[in-house]
C-alpha cells in the first residue's frame, strides 16, 4: 500500500499572535484617558508640573493597565502585565537617551565636518574664522597615536590578568581581583595626575602623547582585565577538561583551547576598553596638555586629541569655535563606532562552527 | 545507617586470575587499591579495590550519588583538578602508582584517556583537527597527519561519515557523532586506558547503539573502564562489572564485583540483585 499519492493540501498558517496594533489598542486607550484625567486632577487641585504629570500618569497607567488585565484574565496575568510594562519602561529609558544624544551632537556638530576638518589644523585660525576654515587633523592624529600606545600597554597587561584571575586559584589571584576592583574605581584626574608626578614631572619629560596613552593604560588595564575574566570563565570547563584529559598542561590548554574559544569576547573586552578610554578627558589635560598643530611623534612635545580639541573649542567664547567642538564630538562618537563595527567583524570572522 | 562493613566487599577471584574471557594483548592493566576520595570533609567513595585486566571491558554501576564519577576520575588523575577534593590509597597502571612520587599528572592523563558524558569536541577546530589535537597538546610529533586522522576515526567508527568534511567546523556534528570524534581524539594519543564517564547518557538509542560498537571494537586494544546507568549497557558491552552502593550519609563503596554475566545472572548480594531487577535505585 502506497501512502496517499495525491498531492495534500497544506493548511493555512492559523493567526496566533496578535499585531502590534491590536496589542497596542487598548493599552494606547487607557494611557490616554488616564492622562486626560491626570490633567483634570491637577486643573482642579494645587498638583501643577509637566513632569509632575507626566509621572502621575504612568503610575496611574501601570495601576490601571494592571486593573484591567486583572478583572479579564486574572491575577498571574496582571502581574505579568506589571513586569511587562516595566521591562519596557527600563529599556525605553536606556535607549531614548542614547538616541538623545547622539542625535543632539549630530545636529551641533555635523555642519562642522568638512574636508576641511580632516586635512587642516588650528594653527593659522583666528579666533573669528569661520568654522569651515581650519580642522582638527592634528587632534585625530594624537587621538589615534594615544589610544593606539594605550592599548599596546593595556592589552597584553590586561589580557595576562584576567587569565590568572580565571584560570589559577588560590589568595594571589583573590587578592588580585580586589586589586583590579579597586583600579576601575581610580577617578580619571587621579590617573592623570599620577603620570604627571610620577613621568611628566620625574623624569623631566615635559607633556607628551605617551605620558597620556600611559594614563589611559592605567583606566583602560581594569575595564579589560574583568570583561575578559568574564569572557575567559564563560568557556565551558568540558573544554578544560577535555583538553587536561588528553594529557596537556595547563598553559597549553589555556592558550591552545580556553583562549581561542574565548576569542570573540576577548575582541569585545578590548574594544570595550579603547572606548572606555577614547572620550577620557582629564588625565590628558596632566599629560599630553593639547596643542594647535600637528606633533607625530608622540614621545616627545604636547599633542592635541579629539576629546581635549572638543573640550577646547566648546569653552571658548565664539559661535564658531564652539561649532568646532561640536564636530570634533562627532567624529569622536563616529570614530568609537567604527571601531567596534570592525572589531566585531574581525572576532566574527574565524570562527569556527555554527 | 553504617551497615556496610568493608569486608562485605567481594573480588571473585576468578577475576584476578584472569577473568571468563582471556585478556587480549593490547591495553594497560589497571588496579585500585582502597581508592578512597573525598570533596572538602565529605567522602564520597571509599575503599575500593579493583582490578581491571589489560583489554577487557569493565562497567561500573549503581544508583546517582554512589560515587561512580568521583572513582573514575581519581583513576586518571581529574579528581584533584577541583579545589578541595581529597584520595587515598593506589591507583596502579602496568606496575606504576600513577600517584606515585614522580609521577606527572599530565603525562598519566596521556595514558589513561577519559571520554565525558557531555560531547565536547574543540569548536576553534574543524574535525580533523580535533583527532589531533590531543597530539598537538602533549607536545607529540605526528608525521603522517592525513593517516593518523583515517586510522583514528576509523577506530572509532566515524570515519565514513566525516571522510569527505574533515575540514568541517566539529560542532556542525551531530551530538552521537560529536561523541564518537571525542572517542576518536582521546585514542589518537594511544591510551593504555580508556575511562567512559557515562558516554552514552546525553544521546538518543541510535547514537548508543553505535558507541557500544565501537567500544567493543576497540577493547582488544585498549583497556576500557565505563560508567554507566543504563544496567543493560553494561550487561551488553562489559566483561566485568562493579555496583557501587552509598548509604544514606555514607560514602559509596562496592557492593559486589565480578564477571558480568556471574553478577546479573546469579548476584552474590541480595542489593545487588534488588538493583539489577530494579527494586531501587
Amino acid at each position: 500500500m502506497s501512502i496517499a499519492t495525491a498531492p495534500v493540501e497544506l493548511p493555512q498558517p492559523r493567526k496566533v499572535r496578535q499585531s502590534p496594533k491590536e496589542l497596542l489598542e487598548r493599552p494606547l486607550a487607557i494611557l490616554a484617558v488616564v492622562g486626560v484625567a491626570m490633567a483634570a486632577i491637577f486643573a482642579v487641585t494645587p498638583l501643577s508640573g509637566g513632569l509632575g504629570w507626566a509621572i502621575c500618569t504612568y503610575a496611574g497607567f501601570v495601576g490601571a493597565d494592571a486593573y484591567d488585565n486583572y478583572r479579564s484574565h486574572g491575577k498571574v496575568v496582571a502581574k505579568d502585565r506589571v513586569a511587562t510594562v516595566l521591562v519596557y519602561t527600563a529599556g525605553l529609558c536606556t535607549i531614548v537617551p542614547l538616541i538623545l544624544i547622539v542625535i543632539y551632537v549630530l545636529k551641533q556638530g555635523l555642519g562642522g565636518i568638512t574636508k576641511a576638518f580632516f586635512t587642516e589644523t588650528l594653527e593659522s585660525v583666528g579666533p573669528a574664522d569661520p568654522a569651515t576654515v581650519g580642522g582638527a587633523k592634528h587632534a585625530i592624529i594624537g587621538t589615534f597615536e594615544q589610544v593606539g600606545l594605550a592599548t599596546l600597554l593595556a592589552t597584553p597587561l590586561g589580557l595576562l590578568t584576567a587569565v590568572h584571575l580565571a584560570e589559577s586559584r588560590g589568595r594571589l589571584a583573590r587578592v588580585t581581583r580586589v586589586l583590579v576592583d579597586a583600579m576601575s574605581g581610580i577617578p580619571s584626574i587621579v590617573a592623570g595626575l599620577f603620570i604627571y608626578t610620577m613621568f611628566v614631572l620625574k623624569f623631566d619629560q615635559g607633556f607628551s602623547g605617551l605620558a597620556a596613552a600611559m594614563a589611559l593604560a592605567v583606566l583602560m588595564l581594569p575595564t579589560v582585565a574583568r570583561t575578559a575574566e568574564e569572557v575567559i570563565k564563560l568557556v565551558p570547563d568540558g573544554l578544560r577538561e577535555s583538553s587536561l584529559a588528553l594529557g596537556a598542561p595547563q598553559w597549553k590548554t589555556v592558550t591552545k583551547i580556553v583562549l581561542p574559544a574565548a576569542r570573540s569576547g576577548l575582541v569585545t573586552a578590548t574594544v570595550l576598553g579603547v572606548s572606555r578610554i577614547a572620550g577620557e578627558t582629564a588625565p590628558l589635560l596632566m599629560t599630553s596638555f593639547g596643542s594647535d598643530g600637528v606633533n607625530t611623534n608622540p614621545l616627545h612635545g604636547a599633542q592635541s586629541s579629539l576629546p581635549l580639541f572638543a573640550f577646547q573649542r566648546v569653552r571658548a567664547a565664539l559661535p564658531t569655535q564652539i561649532a568646532r567642538g561640536w564636530a570634533g564630538a562627532l567624529v569622536l562618537i563616529l570614530l568609537v563606532l567604527a571601531l567596534f563595527t570592525i572589531a566585531r567583524a574581525v572576532a566574527a570572522r574565524g570562527r569556527k562552527g555554527p | 545507617m553504617t551497615d556496610i562493613p568493608t569486608a562485605d566487599v567481594r573480588i571473585d577471584t576468578a577475576v584476578l586470575n584472569g577473568g571468563p574471557r582471556p585478556a587480549i594483548s593490547g591495553g594497560g592493566s589497571l588496579r585500585a587499591n582502597g581508592v578512597t576520595a573525598w570533596f572538602g570533609k565529605h567522602c564520597i567513595v571509599a575503599g575500593v579495590d579493583m582490578e581491571m585486566p589489560a583489554g577487557s571491558v569493565t562497567s561500573i554501576i549503581g544508583p546517582s550519588g554512589c560515587g561512580k564519577s568521583t572513582f573514575i576520575r581519581t583513576l586518571n588523575r581529574m579528581h584533584e583538578l577541583i579545589p578541595t577534593a581529597a584520595m587515598a590509597g593506589e591507583v596502579i597502571l602496568d606496575g606504576q602508582d600513577i600517584y606515585g612520587a614522580g609521577a606527572r599528572p599530565a603525562l598519566m592523563r596521556l595514558r589513561i584517556g577519559m571520554v565525558f558524558q557531555k560531547p565536547n569536541p574543540f569548536p576553534t577546530m574543524s574535525i580533523g583537527e580535533n583527532v589531533l589535537s590531543g597530539l598537538k597538546l602533549a607536545g607529540i610529533p605526528c608525521r603522517n597527519k592525513a593517516e593518523m586522522m583515517e586510522r583514528n576515526l576509523i577506530r572509532a567508527g566515524l570515519w565514513s561519515e566525516v571522510k569527505d568534511r574533515l575540514n568541517a567546523p566539529a560542532g556542525a556534528l551531530s551530538g552521537g557523532q560529536q561523541q564518537r570524534l571525542c572517542i576518536a581524539r582521546s585514542l589518537a594519543v594511544s591510551p593504555r586506558v580508556l575511562l567512559m564517564d557515562e558516554p552514552c547518557s546525553a544521546l538518543d538509542p541510535s547514537s548508543t547503539m553505535r558507541i557500544e560498537e565501537t567500544i567493543r571494537e576497540i577493547s582488544h586494544q585498549v583497556t576500557i573502564v565505563i560508567v554507566t546507568h543504563n544496567m543493560q549497557q553494561a550487561a551488553r558491552v562489559s566483561d566485568y562489572t562493579a555496583f557501587f552502593l552509598a548509604d544514606k550519609g555514607d560514602p559509596g563503596r562496592i557492593v559486589e564485583f565480578g564477571p558480568t554475566s556471574e553478577l546479573f545472572n546469579a548476584p552474590n548480594d541480595p542489593r545487588t540483585e534488588d538493583y539489577i531487577h530494579g527494586r531501587f535505585g
